[in-house]
C-alpha cells in the first residue's frame, strides 16, 4: 500500500511534456497554483481544469496513476474540507450538535477541495514528467539570480534531488519493517491516539537508523565520485530553450491570461 | 612503483562510550604493506571484520591513514591536494546497490562522476555510452535504478566508476548482497574490465569463488595480512583459512578430504575438472 | 503444526497494468517437524509464500489452512496465528529497536500480553538458544556485531515460542564462518525442539546439508519438491532456471562420465568422498 504514493516519482514514457525544458514546466506549474488562488467564481476553475487535463493528456502519464497518487493525502483533503465546512462564520444550514454548517462554509469547502485537487495533480505532472536529476538542474539554472543574496542554490538543488530519489527506497523500507513489527506481535491499527503514537517507535526507531546509515554511504560514494559542491561541475544534460519551450511559456501565458479574465468575471 | 603501495599502514580509531569518554582504542588496519601493478586482478579475502573494508577506503583517500602512508600512482593519499585526482585514478564501488546510486535514471547516474570532473557535456556522453557498453548495462540507459535487479545496480555503479576514466577500481564486497546470479553478472563484469580494459582491479570478499581468477590473493585478520600468494598458494591451505573464519570451494574441500584419507593429490585444487583430472590416474 | 496450501494465488498490483503473478496455483504441506529449504533467485515468489504462512500477505485466491483451520476465515484470530508460525526476516537486525538486546527481545512475547515474568523467562531462554553470550545481555543491539545482531534478532521471534519457525536468507552478508555458525544453530534447534523450520535462501550448497526437503520455487510455481538428493538429480533443469545443485554434484557427475562407478546421489562433501573412495578403492592398494 505504501508504494502506491505516486507523489514524487518519476514516470517514464516519451511525451511533449516529458521533452519540455523543467524551467518552462516549473514556472508554468508556480503560476497555475498561483492562477487557482486569484479565482473569484467557478468559470476559472473550469478553464483551469480543462487546461489540465490538456496537460495530462499531452503528459501520456495514465490518468489512473495520478489519482492513484492522490490517495495518499486523501487525509489532509478530507481534513481541510470538514476544517472548513465547520468553522466559516455565516449564514447557518445545519446544525449538528454543536457544529453548525454555514453557506459560505459550503462554498469555502468546495472551493479548498478543488483547488487542493487541482493543485496536487497540476505538482504531481512536474514530478512525473520530469526527472528528478532534470529538475534539479532546472531549479538551480531558473534560481542562479538568488545566488547573489546568498542563496546556495546549487546545495538545495542536490539536496531535493537525493531526497526524491529516496523517497521511493524508504517506503518500501518502512513496509518492510511495518512488516516484521507485526511478525513479532507489533499493533499499528488498534487503541487510542497516544497508544497507537507508542506503537511507531518499534518503526521510527529502525528506519531511522537506516535513514542515517544511507545518508553516510551515500555521502561517501558522492565524495569517491569527486563531488565537491557546485563549483567547477559540467551538466551531462545542459539546458538550452529549444523551440517547443517558448511554445510552452505562451501557453501557459494564454492561460493565464484566458483563466484570470474569465475567472474574475463578476458572473456567479 | 605499482600503482598502489602501502607502507607501514596503521589505521586507529577511538571508541567512546555515550558519555564521551574514551573506552579504547581499535586498531582496524595494522602494519599493513602491499603493492599492486598495473593491470593485476588482486583479491582481497577475510571475514567481517578482518579490517578488509578499512583498507580499501584508504586507497580511495576517504581514510587517512593514522601511520604509515598510502601511494597511488605515486601520489601520496594523505596530501590534501593530491585527493581528487587519486578519487579519479582510483574509483570505488560498494557494497550496498541502493546506497551508491545518485540519478534517477542510469544514464544520469553514470554520468554524474564526469559531471564532477568538469568534463565537457559531449564527452560525457561518450564516457557514459561506452561504459554503459562495458559492462552491458547500455540498454537500460533510460531505466530508473530502483526497478533493476541488485547485479543490474552494482554494474551500474561499476560503469559510474568507468565513465570517470580510472586506471584502478577497487570494489568493497560489491556482491555481499546478491544473490548468486547477480554475483556471477558482476564478477563477470568485473574480469571483463580487467582483460579487456586492463583496469586494475582489487577486489574484496568473502566468496572463494569468485577469488579463483584473481592474479594474487591477500587474505586479512586483525588487521593484519595473514596469508598472500596465488590462488593456488591460499586455497592448498584448508586448515588455515578455516582459522581465519573462510572456507574453501567444495572441490577444494573434497580434494582436501581425500588426501586425507591418502589419496595423492596436487595441493590446491580449484576447478572440478582439475579434480577429475588428477583422479584419473586411479581409473 | 501442520500447513496446507491449497491452490494459492498471489497476484501484486492486482488491476493495474503491471499485475505480477507472485504466485501462480501453489499447493504444498508442510507436516509437523520436518527441516525445509525452500530456494529461488530473487523474485522466484519464495519470499512472498512465506509471508503467506503467517497472514502477513492475503492470497488473491486459495485457502492455507493452518492446524485444519483456514486462517482466511472471519473469526480466524489471526495475531494467534503469529504467534504460532514466527517470521524471521531477511536482514532482522534492521528492526531491533530497544536500548538494550533484552529489551529486544522482550518485544514478541510483551505483545503476546503475557505476564512480565513469563516475558522475561521466555526472552532469556531464546537468547540461550542462539548462543549469545550473556555479558551481551544489556548492550545496546547497536553496538554488537553484524552475526551477534542477526541471533538478537532471531531469538525476538524465538522468545515468541512459535510452532513453526521461518527464516529468509539467515545467512545474507554474513562470511563464511558467520554463516555456519547460524545454521548449525539453526539445525540444533530443530533437533532439540522438534519445531517445524522453514530455510528460504538462494543457495542449495548452504541447504544441502541441513534440510530434509526441498521445495525450490520458480516464477511463483513450485518447480520442484523432494528430497535435497532428488531434487539435485535434476541439476540440469535447475541450470536453466538460473539456480545450481551444490559443486558436489558436478563432481560426481563428472567422474561417473569418465568412467568412476560413484554414487552420483551424494550431497555433502562426506558422502562424496566415501563414494569415491569407493570407487577407487582397489586400484589405491596397488599404487
Amino acid at each position: 500500500m505504501l508504494r502506491d504514493i505516486t507523489l514524487g516519482q518519476y514516470y517514464q514514457t516519451e511525451s511533449v511534456i516529458h521533452r519540455l525544458d523543467p524551467r518552462v514546466k516549473l514556472a508554468g506549474t508556480l503560476l497555475y497554483i498561483i492562477s487557482l488562488f486569484l479565482f473569484r467564481n467557478f468559470l476559472g476553475y473550469v478553464v483551469a481544469a480543462v487546461f489540465l487535463g490538456i496537460v495530462i493528456r499531452l503528459s501520456r502519464v495514465p490518468f489512473r496513476f495520478m489519482v492513484k497518487g492522490m490517495h495518499a493525502i486523501l487525509f489532509l483533503l478530507l481534513f481541510t474540507v470538514i476544517f472548513n465546512l465547520f468553522l466559516t462564520p455565516g449564514v447557518p444550514l445545519l446544525t449538528l450538535w454543536k457544529l453548525t454548517i454555514t453557506r459560505e462554509g459550503v462554498e469555502m469547502a468546495v472551493t479548498i477541495a478543488i483547488r487542493l485537487t487541482m493543485l496536487i495533480i497540476g505538482s504531481s505532472i512536474m514530478t512525473l514528467t520530469t526527472t528528478p536529476n532534470n529538475l534539479t538542474d532546472g531549479m538551480e539554472k531558473g534560481m542562479r539570480p538568488l545566488k547573489w543574496i546568498g542563496v546556495p542554490v546549487h546545495e538545495v538543488a542536490m539536496m531535493m534531488s537525493i531526497a526524491l530519489r529516496f523517497i521511493p527506497i524508504l517506503l518500501e523500507e518502512t513496509d518492510k519493517i511495518m512488516k516484521a513489527q507485526i511478525a513479532r506481535g507489533a499493533d499499528f491499527e488498534s487503541g487510542n491516539l497516544m497508544k497507537r503514537a507508542k506503537a511507531m517507535v518499534p518503526l521510527l526507531v529502525p528506519l531511522f537508523i537506516s535513514a542515517f546509515r544511507r545518508a553516510n554511504d551515500l555521502a561517501m560514494a558522492m565524495e569517491s565520485r569527486c563531488y565537491r559542491g557546485g563549483e567547477g561541475r559540467t551538466k551531462m544534460k545542459p539546458l538550452v530553450y529549444k523551440g517547443r519551450d517558448r511554445i510552452g511559456y505562451l501557453c501557459i501565458a494564454i492561460y493565464l491570461a484566458v483563466s484570470i479574465a474569465v475567472g474574475r468575471l463578476p458572473v456567479f | 612503483m605499482g600503482i598502489i603501495k602501502t607502507k607501514d599502514l596503521v589505521f586507529e580509531y577511538i571508541r567512546r562510550d555515550e558519555d564521551g569518554n574514551v573506552e579504547g582504542i581499535t586498531t582496524a588496519v595494522d602494519q599493513v604493506n602491499l603493492e599492486v601493478a598495473q593491470g593485476e586482478f588482486i583479491a582481497i579475502l577475510g571475514h567481517n571484520g578482518s579490517g578488509k573494508s578499512t583498507l580499501a577506503k584508504h586507497i580511495n583517500a576517504i581514510l587517512n591513514p593514522t601511520e604509515g602512508t598510502v601511494w597511488v600512482d605515486g601520489m601520496d593519499t594523505s596530501k590534501e591536494e593530491n585527493v581528487w585526482d587519486i578519487r579519479q585514478k582510483a574509483g570505488m564501488v560498494f557494497q550496498n546497490p541502493d546506497n551508491q546510486i545518485i540519478g534517477q535514471v542510469v544514464e544520469e547516474d553514470v554520468g554524474f562522476g564526469p559531471e564532477n570532473m568538469g568534463i565537457p557535456t559531449e564527452e560525457i556522453w561518450e564516457r557514459v555510452e561506452e561504459s554503459l557498453r562495458a559492462v552491458g548495462m547500455y540498454a537500460f540507459r533510460k531505466h530508473s535504478p530502483n526497478k533493476l535487479s541488485g547485479g543490474q545496480k552494482q554494474r551500474v555503479s561499476i560503469a559510474g566508476v568507468l565513465a570517470m576514466h580510472p586506471q584502478c577500481i577497487v570494489l568493497d564486497e560489491p556482491t555481499a548482497m546478491l544473490d548468486p546470479r547477480g554475483r556471477r553478472e558482476v564478477i563477470r563484469a568485473v574480469r571483463g574490465l580487467n582483460q579487456v580494459e586492463g583496469i586494475t582491479v582489487l577486489l574484496i570478499t568473502h566468496y572463494m569463488e569468485e577469488i579463483i581468477h584473481a592474479d594474487r590473493v591477500y587474505v586479512m585478520d586483525g588487521g593484519r595480512i595473514a596469508m598472500e600468494g596465488t590462488p593456488r598458494d591460499i586455497f592448498s591451505q584448508v586448515e588455515r583459512l578455516k582459522e581465519l573464519r573462510l572456507d574453501v570451494p567444495q572441490v577444494t574441500l573434497l580434494a582436501y578430504e581425500l588426501q586425507q584419507k591418502g589419496v595423492r593429490l596436487p595441493d590446491g585444487i580449484l576447478t572440478v575438472k582439475e579434480l577429475a583430472d588428477a583422479l584419473q590416474g586411479y581409473l | 503444526m501442520s500447513i496446507i496450501l491449497d491452490h494459492v494465488n498471489y497476484i501484486y498490483g492486482a488491476d493495474t497494468p503491471l499485475a505480477v503473478k507472485a504466485l501462480d496455483d501453489v499447493c504444498l504441506q508442510f507436516p509437523d517437524g520436518q527441516f525445509v529449504g525452500i530456494i529461488g533467485h530473487t523474485g522466484s515468489g519464495k519470499s512472498t509464500l512465506v509471508q503467506h504462512l503467517n497472514g502477513l500477505v492475503k492470497a488473491t485466491s486459495g485457502h492455507i489452512y493452518v492446524d485444519g483451520e483456514d486462517i482466511y476465515d472471519r473469526d480466524y484470530d489471526r495475531k494467534k496465528l503469529r504467534s504460532k508460525v514466527g517470521l524471521v526476516f531477511q536482514y532482522p537486525e534492521h528492526q531491533l529497536f530497544e536500548i538494550d538486546v533484552f529489551t529486544d527481545v522482550c518485544f514478541g512475547p510483551r505483545n503476546l500480553g503475557l505476564e512480565k515474568k513469563e516475558v522475561e523467562l521466555r526472552a532469556y531462554e531464546a537468547l540461550r538458544k542462539v548462543g549469545l553470550p550473556e555479558d551481551l545481555f544489556y548492550q545496546s543491539p547497536f553496538e554488537l556485531s553484524g552475526g551477534q545482531k542477526r541471533r538478537v534478532a532471531i531469538a525476538g521471534v524465538l522468545a515468541m515460542k512459535p510452532q513453526v519457525l521461518i527464516l529468509d536468507e539467515p545467512t545474507a552478508g554474513l562470511d563464511p564462518k558467520g554463516r555456519d555458525e547460524i545454521l548449525g544453530q539453526i539445525k540444533e534447534l530443530q533437533c532439540t525442539t522438534g519445531m517445524t523450520i522453514l530455510l528460504v535462501s538462494h543457495s542449495m550448497e548452504d541447504v544441502a546439508e541441513y534440510v530434509d526437503r526441498i521445495i525450490v520455487m520458480n516464477k511463483g510455481r513450485v518447480m520442484l519438491d523432494d528430497e535435497p538428493r532428488e531434487v539435485f538429480a535434476q541439476y540440469k533443469e535447475l541450470e536453466e532456471v538460473g539456480l545450481a545443485a551444490p559443486q558436489v554434484t558436478y563432481i560426481l557427475h563428472e567422474l561417473q562420465e569418465r568412467g568412476f562407478q560413484v554414487d552420483v546421489n551424494a550431497t555433502t562433501i562426506g558422502e562424496a568422498a566415501k563414494t569415491i573412495l569407493q570407487a577407487i578403492g582397489k586400484k589405491k592398494t596397488n599404487i
